[in-house]
């Protein structure tokens, strides 16, 4: 990660005084989450690339979340949710 | 290190199970309160709703106040019920590749540089996805946004798993 991108501390207000080392190891911990660069594997991911994947993925697990509630609004009645609840609690648990 | 195995589980285990608790809970009140055989397309979307609006604060409610987004929409939920769903709408409509109006980020997105104004300009658009964004330092908001993002993928795991196991049952 190029070094150089991280030195903005550019105070709006000097709140926080963050240290460029404790950014580099928050927005790396971040890039392990993400999957595309993940996979990547290069060192050379700068920060805001970072950001910009970090908030494509937030972005795409909330549709997620829509996409699966809504599948699961016309599943569910398909089944007596009572009986199924400890069978799923305990497969999803395995 | 003291590390008792006995006592301490694997955190995010037991996180996972009170979600999946909590959720498979709400989904049967659900199902409860709005059966499927009245299938007018207002009702749908209401179960719909619920079930989204249930999979998030079951989350929330399971990460309890350790964190700071998990407060922040906790108390959304409890203040101002469609709080929520209202803003993650008119979030949806930013693109990440055109610039925002007013005063949000002066940066070219495309180029990988950060201008003038730093990191900050750049967390402008992080804060409007994570929970109570807005009011955190950027080292906070990094580490929430890390927290955030593995709950909505446990969220996302337990869903899907929940939806292939009414699929098999059929």
């Amino acid at each position: 990660m190029s070094s150089r991108r991280s030195s903005s501390r550019q105070s709006t207000g000097g709140v926080s005084r963050i240290s460029d080392d404790q950014i580099i190891a928050l927005v790396s911990k971040l890039r392990h989450l993400l999957p595309e660069i993940r996979d990547n594997r290069s060192d050379k991911v700068s920060a805001s690339k970072v950001l910009q994947e970090t908030c494509n993925y937030i972005r795409s697990l909330h549709k997620e979340v829509e996409d699966l509630s809504d599948r699961l609004s016309q599943l569910l009645a398909t089944i007596d949710a009572e009986s199924a609840e400890a069978a799923i609690i305990r497969s999803l648990l395995m | 290190m003291m590390n008792s195995p006995q006592q301490v589980k694997n955190p995010s285990s037991s996180l996972k199970s009170r979600f999946i608790t909590r959720f498979l809970g709400a989904l049967t009140k659900i199902n409860a309160e709005h059966p499927i055989s009245s299938s007018s397309p207002t009702r749908i979307f209401q179960r719909y709703r619920r079930i989204k609006v249930a999979s998030n604060k079951s989350m929330a409610y399971s990460v309890r106040s350790r964190r700071i987004w998990s407060r922040a929409m906790l108390s959304r939920f409890r203040s101002r019920r469609s709080a929520f769903s209202v803003r993650r709408s008119s979030v949806k409509t930013t693109n990440c590749t055109t610039s925002p109006p007013s005063a949000l980020i002066k940066v070219t997105i495309n180029e990988n540089k950060i201008a003038k104004g730093g990191l900050d300009m750049q967390t402008d658009e992080l804060r409007e996805l994570v929970p109570g964004g807005e009011a955190m330092d950027v080292c906070n908001l990094l580490g929430e946004t890390a927290h955030y993002i593995k709950c909505l993928t446990t969220q996302v795991q337990v869903m899907r798993k929940i939806v292939d196991f009414y699929h098999l049952s059929k």
